[in-house]
């Protein structure tokens, strides 16, 4: 009957001083805290939400960092082939300039871009480029089509573009990526479209923290003639001599075929390089992020914790101040000591240990009684 | 702690300078194509133009009034540059219409290369390279850019494997029925008697 007493008299004051209303106000509406009746009808907040998201939170820190690294060891063992391949297609530019700016019929953007994603934003710069190229090149009379490599750049040029794309290339990093295999692949694009003018869009690597967008152009013979022949940039080509062969013509063929299959050689080097380092930041900044929320959900986590530990004193006792008020409203005769408050066992994964000894516990009601402090504190056993 | 808070400033600019990339590739040079820019600006004002490669490439020089002495040669394959701006007396090539002997102040020319040997003479020295094909552009300025597919020095080839690779394309070729494989069997006998020639002579 005591019991029953003590029930209803520490139900009667709950709404005064509410669980709810402490978590609430510290706790954000993400990580709802849940109640659940334990033995006596004591009510836990329960902590399992928040253990649960700072499991998944670890894991991903630690998959995020995995990523990285290995990010980091391809970026290692494709850069010294990047570099070595940056003399390639030096020699074509220094004898045939480079005209970005050729006014053509019939132009065709090579986009290059990563089929595997989490890699940042160079995928999108580069679709954004190739858009932009497509758009300057515009006009009656002009067209542009798309070649795409990579599964990306496929997934954002098909919405909008379906019906320029010309081919789309993947898997292109199955294998390691060699002349040879980049050689077959420009041959295959040059067979099959129709070109005035290639424009190749990649970012070329600068540094593991800065990737260039870059278009590269590559003119195909007869623009190369009317540019030479209108002067300019080209105007000395006339002045070289150009030996063997059947016909001038037939050499240029081939130079503007080799010219194609060096540049594309150099660019989807350059654009891996780019992805892995891009990679690499998009990881790191992500397992810094995890970092960042995990710290976050500790401190929510103790609070709750420790909210919970403060809502089960209270009730404790404001039962036991009931009972007392009862007791001493009806019997005074009758020991408080008697009423056994047992102690709080301390929760033993928490990482903090000595928060439990200076909890203060709210002054529940006025009363008037001389063993209390007047702070109403009370020390438990 | 002042003092360290100056040293740090001190350090920051030094390490943001340091921090340029390693890459190898040349110091950009301002001469980006003007027009390209403004084009692009004027149709898609949000977004910065993106770079050419004559940005990324220094400027070669000008054609000098007299022959100069050294003849620069860049040798360059897809997997590495073997020689990068180095100054030679003589670079001979296995141009189509044959051996090509380059000097310095030699016309400009543009050839495309054969199966062949290709010799470096630096002096007294020579180094021979069999190169698969390629092009040469040989620049009014005295600067001769080779791109080879595939080079390498004469003491890595195999007499044997030259034979025996040989006699298989001869054999493809009698067996072969359409054009394109009779193109590909005479290409592989090309490309070994020359290396046969390359190693016997």
């Amino acid at each position: 009957m005591a019991m029953a007493a003590l029930r209803r008299e520490g139900r009667r004051l709950a709404p005064l001083i509410s669980p709810r209303t402490i978590t609430a106000v510290r706790s954000s509406p993400l990580y709802p805290t849940l109640e659940d009746e334990g033995p006596l009808g004591v009510r836990h907040i329960s902590t399992q939400v928040v253990r649960n998201r700072m499991k998944s939170v670890k894991n991903i820190q630690k998959i995020t960092k995995a990523m990285k690294m290995v990010a980091a060891s391809k970026l290692r063992a494709i850069q010294t082939k990047t570099e070595n391949s940056r003399g390639l297609w030096q020699p074509f530019t220094a004898l045939l300039g480079d005209l970005p700016g050729a006014d053509v019929k019939k132009n065709v953007v090579v986009t290059i871009s990563s089929d595997k994603g989490l890699c940042g934003g160079i995928n999108s710069t580069s679709v954004k480029i190739s858009k932009g190229l497509h758009k300057l090149n515009s006009g009656p009379e002009k067209e542009t089509k798309y070649v795409i490599l990579g599964e990306k750049a496929k997934a954002q040029l098909v919405r909008d573009s379906k019906k320029d794309i010309e081919l789309i290339i993947t898997e292109l990093q199955k294998n390691p990526l060699n002349y040879t295999q980049v050689s077959v692949l420009a041959d295959e694009i040059l067979k099959n479209v129709e070109y005035d003018a290639l424009r190749i869009v990649f970012n070329k690597f600068q540094s593991v923290v800065s990737f260039v967008p870059t278009v590269s152009t590559v003119l195909s013979t007869e623009i190369v003639e009317r540019e030479a022949e209108s002067g300019g940039k080209l105007g000395d080509l006339d002045s070289y001599e150009v030996e063997g062969g059947e016909t001038k013509g037939e050499i240029l063929q081939n130079l503007a075929e080799f010219q194609f299959s060096c540049t594309m050689f150099n660019a989807v080097l350059e654009n891996a390089c780019s992805e892995q380092g891009a990679r690499m930041s998009a990881m790191d900044s992500s397992s810094r992020n995890a970092g960042d929320m995990l710290d976050r959900l500790t401190l929510t986590y103790n609070r709750t914790r420790q909210a919970s530990i403060t809502t089960e004193l209270i009730e404790i006792i404001s039962g036991a101040s009931a009972l007392e008020d009862i007791s001493n409203g009806f019997n005074n005769s009758i020991n408080l000591e008697d009423i056994k408050v047992t102690s709080y066992k301390s929760d033993k994964d928490n990482s903090s240990t000595d928060e439990d000894e200076n909890i203060d516990i709210l002054e529940l009601m006025e009363t008037d009684q001389t063993d209390q402090d007047p702070n109403g504190k009370r020390k438990l056993d | 702690m002042l003092r360290r808070a100056s040293m740090l400033l001190a350090c920051r600019p030094i390490l943001a300078a340091r921090a340029r990339p390693f890459s190898t590739d040349l110091p950009a040079a301002p001469s980006a194509d003007a027009t390209f820019t403004e084009a692009w600006t004027k149709v898609i004002p949000n977004m910065d133009p993106p770079k050419t490669p004559l940005s990324f490439m220094q400027p070669r020089p000008p054609t000098p009034s007299s022959i100069p002495s050294k003849l620069t040669v860049n040798f360059v394959l897809p997997y590495a540059s073997e020689l990068a701006t180095k100054e030679v007396d003589m670079v001979i090539v296995p141009a189509t219409t044959g051996q090509m002997g380059i000097l310095p102040g030699h016309v400009a020319t543009i050839a495309e290369l054969k199966p062949g040997v290709l010799s470096v003479h630096e002096g007294s020295e020579m180094t021979k390279y069999f190169v698969s094909s390629g092009f040469v552009f040989i620049h009014a300025n005295s600067f001769a850019d080779i791109i080879a597919v595939e080079a390498v020095p004469l003491d890595r080839l195999d007499v044997n494997l030259v034979q025996k690779g040989l006699a298989e394309f001869t054999s493809k070729l009698s067996s072969a029925t359409t054009d394109l494989e009779k193109a590909e069997a005479q290409i592989g006998i090309d490309v070994h008697s020359a290396l046969n020639s390359a190693l016997t002579g």
